[in-house]
């Protein structure tokens, strides 16, 4: 049954139909309509069902404030729950669904919570499903699991893409209606840049459907002008399908842009958001109308006036046949008026204010209307549509008295400004007792670094709702707003409009105003979530008083709406069961966003590879074509090991050990942190930085460092070698790379600024190859070029030359405690170096080797591993490093914490290597227990394994460990626990298991 | 205190539930007390009720500057779990926990606690070992933990990305007695608990001032009047180095801006806690269907209650990397709390250089798991004038000493 008219529909365009499913019903709308009018014109008027009793529930309001008709939108990648059918654009092919019901949206089991209603008041299930202990876990929260929620789950992964966009305006004006347009205008004619984002797919907001006229036009007439002068300037961008989103500090602004959501599938990027950085915001956002709380007020064909109206004037779809309109306010006639000229019958309106005498509710009279005045709605019936009203008095206490029969109704409790993006910096609000509605208080706005408000309302958002005052409003803030984002004054005037005047409206928060406790557990005010005003009672009568603590206590406003819709009637009606003014209930906090937004759009192009992008090595891709099993570390990969065919990982790293400790093995060393230390106070700065002394370290030789945190915790370990004579380069760890050279500046930027230092992390520039094993000599020498003797080339020294033609840095460091060479080339040669070093050292039986095997080699020779012997809590002294610690400096950082009484401590836990008796393997992380437990019932400890492998090379389990007394207690024997809670014994031995000596490293 | 049941429930429906009475009293300040608990939050509560219920102290009373349980008691994303490394942590955290599991009778208000279970995410060969060590240390704590391979994780939470492709999953450390529960509901319980044993709850009652005499306590000033008390603990997260100022000592504390966000509500998909540190995010599914989720804190010190966005896109990322699904859901609502921390971001329950004052702060981004295991050891501390065992290891002192209870070992950013 078609709901439309002829004649009405000026958003669409009846020469172009579209069609749409609901619920796999095929049906038909037309271009330009939204989900919500194609809807209601096809006759549709119970589209889901509320979250808590699963009541019917039809169309409320006509935008972003619908509580109700939100449905499953799309198929497979492009479904989305939750979606609201008065912002979701009609296309060709729409698929929607709709929610929260089983097994149909006529008939509901969940519906019983309807009739049990009234044993389920706000916050009932914090007074029960106490018992029996452990109940609620296993029987009644799976339940209340599933009968919550909405929307079914999207499982497919997404079809779409989504983008970022970073821009820069002097003013952004958000909200495309009369005041937006005006307010750009007049900020544009002081010479700044202004971006106009408007959320519909059209513009001119309200005003066309309200009707008035702007200098000498209708209101329609008069916003194409105004947008064909904004195209024209240069310095105006205008933008559809795009919200204010929220407010951040420093001008920092949210635009959620739709781009593709009517045309699905594209190419382009479902939603873009953009961060915009603004001199001035300008919030045109309009103003919201309030339902009234009657008993019946959420049946499906009862909805907001303006809601009514805009269906009829803009897509030409009639609410009903026979229409009642119930309001405390003027603007509801209009309504009423637009109605009846639509051929529609208005059967009455109920004006709770005792004698109305307004130019429009005259108009309302003229036209054959029946106005009654000082009249309510006692009750609406009807289940899934509205059947009939029964009229009582505002004033009584709900008698019924006549029964009007219609099959929608209008009703309008008056209107509230939109002041979200107002408030989320801190904008205040101001309750203006005469138009009964919080608006802002331009006395108190959120401020800019300069002390200036950085935000601005205009028109109907400044609570200016007549279109003459609201040009006016929107015609100075946008003149403001352009002069305080350094435009240059404007003496342009605004436009002349013209509109009927209205009477004031009457606060009316309960209707009717005595109504008893039945009818209150009948009036609705969040409709989505089920809160009632009896609900809200409820709260005040148990003490919950604050306005957050109501909300809390009983959803009030925690719908997908946030309270847009009724927020303002439930803290009135808190207000006046709290017998206070409503300005001392305040309002709760509004946040971001104003409506809700895509996770999609948030991530934006950071998903998949894009997500925190791969650092890659110059040789990144011959690991991979030669078996690397990747592991991450920090933001590279790293070879574990390089998998040869029938390999299990442990073997290929004992492979990769023997090699290397027999023959010769090569490891990317890239990733390892070069950061380059630079001028004449650098000796003096890293002295300060290490707690070895690199001052005194001569030209050509390299050093082992410590870096400590100011805790005195060791953070960072590393060779360290002095380039010239003001340069040093200094090694860090993979992970510290980025962290350590961070730590080097916020000193050199906060405590020693006036040192004459720079440092640059070239970490990336050098491509690091190790060269390691008793025929790694061999291997270089093969190469040809610079002499690597060990006369030449000594341990711990490096040199420049040429090594098969290349120009390298070679560095005699071991971390294995072999023969090794470290040689570092320009990235764009690494891989040329590492294919030449393989072809040398193919006699030589060379073989890559991975992480892992790099940590068992260490670990065979007692070398620390910072992540592994360190944790944050280990300071150098702990590990047996107190030969690094330079005794001859007055400082280094970390010095005066290491002499804190718990650093100095002696029962503080040492390092020493830990040998199983059986030869096993001990667990990662193990810990070794003590007799008894602490007074916390915890089992005592007395060490912990830090380091733990099987070692190839002395063919058993070696590990090294933190341990109470460790080096006094040589020889001893400890016990570990394993998690299954068997134990493994283990000896005290040196941490050093392999070459005792140092006589392999060193030759 | 007349009884919540489900007989009350139908009681009062017959009369329109016209006959509830009031959660809590609200009392004008008595001339002295006792003892007095700046700060209603869950912890000034829990320290209050465990003073009446532990030591028989009800003299007592909470005092509040804005609405109860309104700082980060109402702010946080729920989770509880005790699955700490280090043993003093371990304790209170296993202690709150599982005076968790009994909370709603204890105090007879159902705040929902469900031991859904908590994943911490290994996603790196490091943080694997960290989670295996942390296992081996839960295990001689008396914490029940357990690392679990990739599959199981898979199998607990179908609609996690296991494969990366950044950052495979390598397994977790899973809590199966962590869960849950409504945070709001564990300070109205307290509260109202407090109140039935004589205790009175100010709300909208700031501090002004401390007045002390002869290195202790006398009174505090506060915008409904001075009252007078010779135990003073002061419980106030976010602003405890405005109040120690006033009583003349400074706190190791930084303050920032911690945030958290909810999606739109779906129906059930994920049943456990997942928490991913590697890419900083973590996750959970309300009892309304809200996709619960929080990350990290702010990098500069702040009192906004806001914070900036970058912070909800970096967590956004993370977790639609992990949950790829949630790409279509939408934000609802973002908000921001303000978190104390300390250096070694573990709390402070502490004596005071003033007599009769004593702090309980700096639990950082990690409170609310803890509200009745630090109240039950911050009553303890305020009756005998000496910390207990769970308390002991949490003084002001270690910060001097340098004995420092490092969680940042095994805990990334979620604490």
């Amino acid at each position: 049954m078609s709901a439309r008219v002829e004649g009405y529909g000026r958003l669409i365009d009846r020469s172009k139909r579209v069609s749409f499913s609901f619920n796999g019903k095929r049906l038909r709308g037309y271009a330009g309509d939204t989900l919500a009018s194609a809807l209601l014109g096809a006759g549709q008027v119970m589209l889901g069902r509320s979250f808590k009793y699963h009541r019917p529930r039809g169309l409320v309001a006509s935008g972003a404030e619908e509580p109700n008709a939100l449905v499953g939108l799309g198929e497979g990648g492009r479904f989305e729950p939750d979606q609201r059918a008065t912002t979701t654009e009609l296309f060709d092919g729409l698929a929607a669904i709709s929610q929260n019901h089983w097994p149909s949206l006529a008939f509901d089991v969940g519906e019983v919570n309807n009739y049990l209603a009234r044993f389920l008041p706000a916050g009932f299930y914090y007074k029960t499903f106490m018992a029996p202990r452990g109940a609620w876990a296993k029987i009644f929260e799976p339940f209340v699991r599933q009968s919550a929620g909405l929307g079914r789950v999207p499982m497919e992964p997404d079809a779409d893409a989504y983008e970022y966009l970073y821009a820069h305006y002097d003013v952004v004006v958000v909200g495309g209606g009369v005041a937006g347009l005006q307010a750009a205008r007049a900020a544009a004619a002081t010479g700044v840049s202004v971006l106009v984002m408007e959320d519909a797919a059209h513009w001119g907001g309200r005003a066309p459907v309200d009707g008035g006229e702007i200098d000498g036009m209708a209101p329609g007439d008069w916003v194409k002008a105004a947008l064909d002068a904004l195209e024209a300037a240069d310095n105006v961008t205008l933008r559809l399908r795009m919200q204010g989103t929220g407010v951040y500090d420093h001008g920092y602004h949210l635009g959620y842009e739709r781009v593709a959501d009517h045309s699905p599938g594209d190419g382009r990027p479902r939603h873009r958001l953009w961060r915009i950085r603004a001199g001035r915001i300008v919030t045109a956002t309009g103003a919201l109308e309030r339902p009234l709380a009657f008993s019946g007020n959420d049946v499906p064909g009862v909805m907001l006036a303006s809601a009514m109206r805009d269906y009829l004037v803009n897509w030409g779809v009639a609410a009903g046949r026979r229409i009642v309109v119930v309001t405390n306010n003027d603007d509801a006639y209009r309504t009423a008026l637009a109605m009846k000229a639509a051929g529609r019958v208005v059967a009455a309106v109920l004006d709770a204010r005792e004698v109305v005498t307004s130019p429009l509710a005259q108009a309302a009279r003229d036209a054959g209307i029946a106005v009654m005045e000082g009249r309510a709605i006692a009750e609406v019936r009807g289940r899934a549509r509205v059947k009939s009203v029964l009229v009582t008095t505002q004033a009584g206490a709900g008698k019924a008295g006549e029964e009007i029969r219609c099959d929608a109704v209008a009703m309008s409790g008056g209107w509230s400004p939109v002041v979200h993006l107002w408030s989320h910096c801190g904008g205040k609000l101001t309750w203006d007792e005469a138009a009964a509605m919080f608006r802002p208080d331009p006395d108190r706005a959120p401020t800019g670094a300069d002390g200036a408000p950085f935000v601005l309302t205009a028109g109907a958002a400044s609570g200016a709702l007549a279109l003459d005052a609201c040009l006016a409003d929107a015609h100075a803030a946008g003149k403001a707003a352009g002069k305080g984002a350094g435009g240059k004054a404007s003496r342009k005037a605004g436009p002349k409009a013209v509109c009927e005047a209205e009477a004031p409206i009457a606060p009316v928060w309960i209707m009717p105003e005595g109504a008893g406790p039945e009818k209150r557990m009948k009036m609705w005010l969040d409709f989505q979530n089920d809160v009632k005003v009896s609900d809200v009672q409820l709260a005040a009568r148990e003490g919950y008083e604050s306005v957050e603590h109501t909300k809390r206590y009983t959803t009030l406003g925690m719908a997908t709406d946030q309270g847009k819709l009724s927020n303002i009637n439930g803290l009135a009606v808190l207000s006046q069961a709290l017998q206070q003014e409503i300005p001392a209930t305040g309002t709760t906090t509004f946040r971001p966003p104003y409506t809700p937004i895509s996770m999609g759009a948030i991530a934006g192009e950071a998903r998949g590879e894009l997500f925190q992008p791969l650092r890659r090595t110059p040789l990144h891709d011959w690991h991979d074509a030669h078996g690397a099993d990747w592991e991450p570390v920090g933001h590279w990969r790293r070879p574990y090991t390089y998998l040869r065919a029938g390999e299990s990982r442990e073997q290929a790293v004992q492979r990769e050990v023997v090699n290397t400790r027999e023959n010769v093995g090569m490891l990317d060393a890239s990733t390892l942190g070069k950061i380059v230390v630079k001028g004449p106070d650098a000796g003096r700065f890293l002295d300060m930085m290490y707690t070895n002394m690199m001052s005194t370290l001569p030209v050509g030789k390299c050093r082992y460092g410590l870096m400590c945190s100011e805790n005195g915790f060791l953070i960072d370990d590393g060779v360290v070698a002095r380039l010239d004579d003001d340069t040093w380069l200094c090694h860090t760890t993979t992970g510290g790379a980025d962290r350590i050279h961070a730590h080097m500046e916020e000193w050199l930027q906060t405590e020693w600024w006036d040192w004459k230092v720079y440092t640059a992390n070239l970490t990336e520039q050098y491509a690091q190859i190790g060269v390691v094993g008793p025929k790694a000599r061999q291997v270089l020498e093969a190469l040809g070029g610079m002499d690597v003797s060990k006369e030449a080339l000594p341990f711990m020294h490096w040199a420049e030359g040429e090594l098969g033609g290349l120009p390298v840095r070679v560095f005699r460091i071991s971390f294995s405690g072999e023969l090794s060479y470290e040689i570092a080339v320009p990235a764009s040669r690494g891989q040329a170096l590492w294919d030449a070093l393989m072809e040398a050292g193919k006699p030589h039986g060379v073989m890559p080797y991975g992480t892992e095997a790099l940590h068992v080699l260490r670990a065979e020779k007692g070398f620390i591993m910072i992540g592994d012997e360190t944790d944050g809590t280990v300071i150098p002294q702990d590990l047996g490093l107190t030969w690094a610690i330079s005794k001859k400096k007055d400082d280094y950082i970390g010095k005066r914490a290491q002499a804190r009484p718990h650093m100095a401590d002696p029962e503080r836990w040492k390092l020493v290597g830990l040998e199983t008796t059986d030869g096993s393997v001990i667990p990662d992380g193990a810990y070794i227990v003590a007799e008894g437990v602490n007074a916390n019932g915890q089992r005592n400890m007395q060490g912990r394994v830090t380091s733990s492998y099987h070692s190839p090379t002395l063919k058993r389990g070696i590990a090294m460990g933190l341990v109470l007394h460790g080096p006094d207690r040589m020889g001893e024997e400890v016990t570990i626990p394993r998690i299954d809670g068997s134990e493994i014994k283990a000896r005290i031995v040196e941490t050093c298991f392999y070459d005792k000596e140092g006589a392999k490293q060193d030759v | 205190m007349r009884r919540y049941s489900a007989f009350a429930i139908a009681r009062e429906a017959l009369r329109y539930h016209q006959g509830w009475e009031r959660a809590w009293a609200s009392p004008a300040p008595k001339k002295r007390y006792d003892a007095i608990v700046v700060g209603a939050g869950g912890h000034g509560l829990a320290t209050a009720f465990y003073l009446g219920r532990n030591h028989g102290i009800t003299n007592v009373a909470v005092i509040e500057k804005g609405w109860l349980g309104g700082g980060n008691t109402g702010r946080n994303t729920t989770i509880i779990r005790s699955n700490y490394l280090q043993d003093p942590s371990a304790a209170i955290y296993e202690k709150a926990r599982s005076l968790y599991e009994t909370m709603s009778q204890d105090l007879n208000m159902n705040v929902m606690f469900s031991p859904r279970g908590v994943i911490m995410l290994a996603q790196t060969e490091h943080e694997k070992r960290g989670y295996l060590r942390t296992a081996h240390a839960n295990a001689a704590q008396g914490v029940d933990t357990e690392f679990i391979g990739p599959e199981k994780v898979k199998q607990l939470v179908p609609i996690i990305n296991i494969d990366g492709p950044r950052y495979p999953v390598l397994g977790g450390l899973w809590q199966a007695r962590a869960g849950t529960a409504r945070h709001d509901a564990v300070a109205w319980g307290y509260a109202r608990a407090c109140s039935a044993m004589g205790m009175d709850i100010i709300q909208n009652c700031a501090v002004t001032g401390i007045e002390t005499e002869g290195g202790k306590v006398k009174a505090v000033n506060t915008s409904k009047g001075r009252i007078e008390t010779g135990k003073l603990a002061l419980v106030v997260a976010g602003h405890s180095s405005e109040l120690a100022e006033m009583a003349g000592f400074r706190l190791p504390i930084e303050s920032v801006s911690l945030q958290a966000l909810v999606s739109e509500p779906v129906k059930p998909c994920m049943d456990v806690v997942v928490m991913a540190n590697t890419v900083h995010g973590y996750m959970s599914q309300s009892d309304k269907g809200e996709m619960v989720i929080g990350g990290g804190t702010d990098g500069f010190n702040n009192y906004t209650q806001r914070g900036s966005f970058h912070h909800i896109e970096e967590t956004v990322r993370a977790l639609v990397e992990t949950f790829p699904m949630i790409s279509r859901l939408k934000m609802l609502r973002q908000w921001g709390g303000i978190v104390d921390m300390t250096g070694d971001r573990s709390p402070i329950l502490s004596k005071t250089p003033v007599g009769g004052i004593y702090v309980n702060c700096g639990w950082g981004t990690g409170g609310f798991k803890a509200i009745p295991g630090s109240g039950w050891a911050m009553a303890e501390l305020v009756a005998k004038d000496a910390p207990g065992p769970l308390a002991a290891a949490f003084g002001l002192e270690r910060f001097r000493e340098g004995r420092f209870i490092d969680e940042s070992v095994a805990a990334g950013v979620a604490h």
